[in-house]
């Protein structure tokens, strides 16, 4: 009696484990089948190779480019912020900071990453472009400088956080090994310490990417509605997150070529992610089994 | 000796930069909340949170918006905890440490890394269209109860692990069961911890806009939701919709919107970290 209660809680236990699988099986087979129709209709070479993304206007082209080019335009300007800024607060948390500081900092810096992103796009759209107007010539109300930087100081905390963890986890004899040669900190830092910690801070890099890419709100709030096929970052550009969001605020009838664009889109999105989640997951084991 | 005063001279100066630039963040932070608080405080008043949404800026309020608000966070809680928990226990105290335990593994890291928007495209064609809920609170529950599982997962298993082995084997001596064991000394133990990684996890979802936004939540909801099949707006949409417009007047209220959307992130944050410190200082196995 008692063992069948036991089984058949363990059952129900890993049901709930299970729903975790059937979410992956479903995202995968919702992107599949709603972009199967899209494919259907528009071939893969004018999906790739068109460089016009109109699908609501009544001269459609499915060019992908354009969207890529405003997502990746704004992913970099992000990770160029982030980056450097990420890795110096990293080492100087890690290496520099008296511990108190480091305990009083990081809370305020996890602040930083649990504002809502609906929030970053009020902030790029009302502080940072009317800003950057007064000395950037030819920048639009929406562009994609402002909507990426704001984007960068968002994942400051991923890089940082990360990055400080990879760091702080180098052995202390390094160091030590270090200092005894006449380093200083600075050069113990980043000579022996942050190569070490290397793959840990790339780890961080990708997830910053990862994250920049998929980001929604921030764009389609500050970078605009407008897919240009187009590098310079003053112009206002559509990324694919704020394309879907664009289409979904309208009523979509399922079935319909919009309704799906916004799977071709999805799909495409996903597997940018996916590919660097993963790169992320075989450098974290490969590192991990260096230090074991 | 130049060279060694060169090199301690970078040394001290990059020591600046570093604190420079973890203020700067901070700092950022700040203007940002004051520049905010300028923007919106003087619009909140009590017409602000009682009032059903407007054309008119001056007439417009929240009402729907944060009811929405709630409804989501407490449908999400019911529907994301239990499964959550369930399968956080699962992985830990059950699940045998073999080829598909790792591959559930990987696959809750590869759910956590998804965007959210995707999640919307999931739940738009599942939950909305298949289950045939439509823009209803259900539906967007269920699909934030999904974005956030991986988080509850992940936070129950690290609050599981933190518990000693000696817990479980003295209850095993006693001739407690496995679920015994499990429910009546271990998931207490490890509560703190599950109940931060929860709030987080909630306080995230109250946050999210683009999956609500994809499964066809509304910006002009004219009535409060009484039932959970109701269609739904919540603060973050409104915020977005007023933000989106050119007047100057909508802009304030989406800072007064905003002002109160942070209020309840800072506040379930500040519970969670509270709740971490306090089980970090009670543990001392």
């Amino acid at each position: 009696m008692k063992r069948s209660a036991e089984k058949g809680i363990e059952f129900g236990l890993a049901f709930s484990g299970l729903i975790t699988i059937l979410t992956t099986i479903g995202i995968i087979w919702v992107l599949i089948s709603e972009s199967w129709g899209f494919f259907r209709e528009v071939p893969l070479s004018d999906f790739l190779f068109d460089t016009e993304w109109t699908p609501l206007f009544s001269q459609k082209h499915y060019g992908i480019l354009p969207l890529l080019s405003g997502t990746f335009l704004t992913t970099i300007i992000a990770i160029i912020t982030a980056v450097p800024i990420g890795i110096i607060i990293a080492v100087y948390l890690s290496e520099y900071a008296h511990k108190r500081f480091r305990r009083n900092v990081k809370p305020l810096l996890e602040i930083l990453a649990a504002v809502p992103t609906v929030v970053y796009g009020f902030f790029a759209l009302t502080v940072v472009t009317p800003f950057l107007q007064t000395f950037v010539p030819g920048l639009g109300s929406f562009n994609a400088l402002s909507a990426g930087l704001v984007m960068g100081i968002m994942i400051i905390p991923v890089i940082s956080s990360l990055s400080e963890d990879a760091l702080y986890a180098v052995p202390k004899s390094l160091r030590e090994a270090s200092y005894g040669m006449g380093a200083t900190k600075f050069q113990t830092s980043f000579k022996v310490v942050v190569p070490a910690a290397s793959s840990g801070i790339l780890v961080s890099i990708i997830l910053g990417v990862a994250r920049a890419i998929g980001e929604t709100m921030v764009v389609a709030i500050a970078a605009g509605q407008q897919p240009t096929l187009t590098l310079d970052p003053r112009q206002a550009v559509e990324t694919i997150t704020a394309y879907i969001v664009q289409v979904s605020l309208g009523d979509v009838q399922h079935g319909s070529m919009e309704y799906k664009t916004i799977f071709a889109a999805g799909i495409t999105l996903f597997i940018f992610t996916f590919l660097l989640n993963n790169i992320s997951f075989w450098i974290k084991k490969k590192y991990q089994e260096k230090y074991e | 000796m130049s060279n060694v005063k060169r090199n301690r001279n970078i040394d001290t100066a990059f020591k600046y930069v570093g604190i420079f630039f973890t203020l700067f963040g901070i700092a950022v932070l700040f203007v940002f909340i004051i520049n905010i608080l300028i923007d919106g405080l003087t619009r909140i008043n009590w017409e602000f949170l009682t009032n059903l949404p407007s054309r008119r800026a001056s007439k417009a309020g929240i009402l729907t918006a944060w009811t929405g608000t709630a409804w989501i966070l407490a449908l999400t809680a019911l529907i994301a905890i239990p499964i959550g928990v369930a399968a956080g226990i699962y992985l830990q105290e059950y699940g045998r440490k073999n080829r598909i335990a790792r591959i559930i593994e990987l696959n809750i890291a590869n759910l956590a890394g998804v965007p959210s928007i995707i999640y919307g495209l999931l739940g738009l064609e599942i939950f909305v269209r298949l289950m045939n809920l439509g823009g209803s609170l259900l539906a967007g529950a269920l699909t934030l109860s999904l974005l956030i599982l991986p988080v509850i997962i992940v936070a129950t298993r690290e609050a599981l692990k933190a518990v000693p082995n000696s817990l479980r084997e003295a209850s095993y001596g006693m001739g407690a069961t496995k679920w015994q064991t499990v429910w009546h000394q271990v998931l207490p133990a490890a509560s703190g911890g599950i109940l931060t990684g929860i709030i987080l996890a909630l306080s995230r979802a109250v946050g999210e806009t683009a999956p609500l936004i994809v499964i066809g939540a509304l910006a002009y909801v004219p009535f409060v939701a009484d039932s959970p099949l109701d269609e739904f707006t919540v603060l973050p949409i409104q915020i977005f919709n007023w933000v989106s417009r050119p007047q100057e007047e909508f802009l304030v209220n989406g800072a007064a919107a905003i002002i109160i959307l942070l209020l309840i992130t800072f506040v379930m944050n500040g519970i969670a970290v509270y709740l971490r410190n306090k089980w970090q200082k009670k543990i001392s196995w």
